[in-house]
């Protein structure tokens, strides 16, 4: 292996990791709030509004990001709305990983007890403070474990952004290869960058669900 | 049609290429499946094992899977496999080694979570019937896992025919080449020809993974623990 | 009992009033016509076979269930799941499931005093005050910082009566509060209520344990198929009890000694020998 060349990429994949962290946490953060939104219209059963979303959710959960990305990337413009690839990228991550993030948050939601509604309800607290006291902190606790499988997946899915020609890792590597036929350096440099990336999301998780578990569900 | 770009689909084998290509992607997903099903079910009995080497290997096997996208292990295989080994593997070959590897180990903590999620006193209750270690597994333990393993395993397959859009990226031509080389060749007589092709390949996959999508809602929701 | 509180009850209305009540879950009619009137302090046992419509009555006066037809009115008040004040009039009425229902992701305190400081907006410390005193009466003060899953089934249930006490409830509703428990921590729940019932609660209690039914009750309901069979005061019920119904349900609490004999040898073996 080629230690020196290594090092000579190392800006290179420096610069595409931080478009990736960029884009691929943007994105995310509205995965988050697209999916509580759509949670919370299906789990107070907003009606048509409702319908509507589950639409949406269907849709995005079961086509691929990459075809997604084409379609919003080559065809908005064609309607005369002119799309960075980067913004591009931040807007199909936010869709694509919001009907994903909808159905984590709703089935969090709905594995809180009815009776733990109920008892919360007879107290008198109003439908607001059971919400708030009682079922999101027991729905947060339980739906933990798949929001950050989802984050880890959408990062994980940041990997296609290449194909809309954003100087992402992936495209770097692409390119490196190409032109210097340094191959096993770049692959070697590609994993290690998407470790770091994605490893401590993964770790900072597991140690959080490990915690909540324990504070919160008494399992 | 034109304002759509659907015309593009019925000028001469248009339609027929892209259906072609989307023929490469359903062998691809369909041969990684029917691999990662029963290599998935041994590496998940593996899992469950108590000693530390296995339980090393499992749990490294698994992060690898859990971390690293999909298109990173096709780059590493398909690029280095040449460089590596010296061999030339097609891209096709690539694709299929790398989601098999990718299923396996997803579809392995599966089984697993569905093995582990048995209660002890089911496996005690078997033992204090007199039944055989094989009888508690075949009558008792195996029917409960499935119930949870099932709906599942449906859910991975859909993940993993989504996952073959990305084989255009080495250079497989599938679907989603084809839609582009359609959409180039187009571009002066039907400048709409973006919706129209990547309007359709979003609809293939969408009518291959949604049935499945319910199909997976529907067991769980049956089959939940009452 | 206590004397009534209002000088000018001159009619003397009683705290609970329910009239022609009726609930139905499409064509199943769960509880048809009922009437009934529950004075200040006055302790009501309803007892009857499973799916009477027992259970499904009490989360009624609680408006956990929407109702067909009649009305439930508390000091006055219509109680129903539409109303605008519905959580303030549930404030006034106290509830305790069958299942351990406290939340477990708050300390037991925490579970007790959140209710009083976000519905009835009083002062923390008044509130840990008040859970502290109510917790040393049922003898689980050293839990109080404990989680609920650190705590036994009976302890749960004793927390959860306290969680309802702190509201100061008019009337408290137990829902089979001891059909989950193992039998030995029964008894630490039901002198718990016994001791409510002597300081003058008024309550409605839902109950298979007949023995504690007869010793707490002013009044004894008994359901059957959603409407009241009989209704009357304990030692004439559990004595006499009028309706063949009622005599069938009583029986199935009661065993005829079994005659023990060795077996002969062309006898079939003993089922359980012990």
């Amino acid at each position: 292996m080629n230690v020196e060349a290594m090092v000579d990429y190392l800006p290179l994949f420096w610069e595409a990791m931080m478009l990736t962290l960029k884009i691929g946490w943007i994105g995310i953060a509205g995965s988050i709030v697209i999916g509580l939104v759509v949670a919370l219209v299906d789990h107070f059963h907003v009606p048509v509004l409702r319908q509507v979303l589950r639409v949406y959710v269907e849709i995005f959960r079961n086509t691929p990001l990459l075809i997604q990305l084409f379609f919003i990337y080559f065809g908005l413009p064609r309607l005369g709305i002119p799309i960075g690839a980067d913004v591009c990228g931040a807007v199909g991550l936010a869709l694509h990983g919001g009907s994903y993030m909808a159905e984590s948050f709703r089935s969090g939601l709905d594995a809180v007890s009815d009776v733990q509604r109920e008892s919360a309800l007879s107290l008198g607290l109003t439908r607001l403070q059971v919400m708030r006291y009682v079922v999101l902190p027991q729905a947060w606790a339980l739906c933990f474990p798949s929001f950050v499988a989802n984050i880890i997946f959408l990062l994980k899915e940041t990997s296609v952004f290449s194909a809309i020609s954003l100087m992402d890792l992936m495209f770097t590597a692409k390119d490196l290869i190409g032109l210097y036929y340094q191959t096993t350096e770049c692959l070697v440099l590609l994993v290690i960058f998407y470790l770091i990336i994605i490893l401590p999301v993964s770790i900072v998780g597991s140690v959080i669900e490990r915690r909540l578990r324990y504070g919160s569900l008494g399992a | 049609m034109e304002a759509l770009g659907l015309d593009v689909l019925l000028n001469g084998t248009n339609a027929l290429r892209l259906l072609g290509g989307l023929w490469v992607s359903v062998q691809v997903a369909l041969i990684s499946v029917l691999l990662s099903l029963p290599l998935g079910m041994l590496f998940g009995v593996f899992m469950t094992w108590k000693n530390p080497v296995a339980k090393v290997i499992s749990r490294l096997y698994l992060e690898i899977v859990r971390i690293m996208p999909q298109l990173v292990l096709l780059f590493v295989v398909f690029f280095g496999a040449t460089r590596v080994f010296g061999i030339n593997i097609s891209a096709e070959l690539a694709s299929i080694i790398v989601f098999t590897f990718w299923g396996t180990g997803e579809m392995g903590d599966l089984v697993r979570g569905a093995l582990t999620s048995i209660p002890r006193h089911q496996y005690e209750s078997a033992e204090a019937l007199g039944l055989s270690k094989p009888q508690i597994y075949l009558q008792v333990i195996i029917p409960q896992a499935m119930r949870q393993l099932i709906p599942t395993s449906v859910n991975l397959i859909t993940r993993m025919i989504k996952t073959t859009s990305l084989v255009m990226m080495i250079g497989v031509v599938e679907v989603m080449k084809v839609g582009q080389q359609i959409i180039e060749a187009n571009r002066m007589v039907s400048p709409n020809a973006v919706f129209g092709i990547y309007g359709t390949i979003l609809f293939l996959y969408f009518i291959v993974c949604w049935p499945l999508s319910m199909l997976a809602s529907y067991l769980e929701k049956r089959w939940a623990v009452a | 009992m206590s004397e009534p509180t209002n000088a000018n009850t001159a009619a003397f209305e009683p705290l609970l009033r329910i009239e022609h009540l009726r609930k139905v879950y499409g064509e199943h009619v769960v509880l048809d016509d009922i009437s009934l009137e529950v004075a200040q302090g006055e302790v009501i046992v309803i007892i009857g076979p499973s799916g009477c419509g027992k259970s499904t009555f009490l989360r009624c006066i609680n408006a956990l269930e929407p109702i067909q037809g009649g009305t439930i009115l508390l000091d006055g008040q219509p109680v129903s799941a539409e109303a605008k004040n519905i959580a303030q009039i549930r404030q006034k009425v106290g509830m305790v499931f069958q299942s351990y229902d406290l939340f477990p992701h708050k300390t037991v305190l925490e579970n007790i005093i959140l209710a009083p400081m976000k519905a009835q907006k009083r002062k923390r410390e008044e509130c840990v005050a008040e859970a502290e005193k109510l917790l040393e009466r049922v003898g689980l003060l050293d839990k109080k910082d404990a989680f609920p899953r650190q705590l036994s089934g009976g302890q749960k249930q004793r927390v959860a009566i306290v969680r309802a006490l702190a509201m100061h409830p008019e009337v408290m509703l137990f829902d089979e509060v001891t059909a989950a428990l193992d039998p030995e921590m029964v008894r630490e729940v039901l002198d718990v209520i016994l001791d409510l019932a002597e300081q003058g609660k008024t309550m409605l209690i839902v109950t298979h344990e007949m023995s504690f039914a007869r010793a707490v009750a002013d009044r004894v309901l008994f359901f059957d198929e959603g409407v009241i069979m009989e209704s009357g005061a304990p030692e004439e019920f559990f004595s006499h009890p009028r309706t063949e119904r009622a005599q069938r349900f009583l029986r199935t609490f009661t065993f005829d000694a079994v005659k023990h004999h060795a077996p002969t040898s062309d006898e079939p073996a003993p089922l359980f020998d012990d």
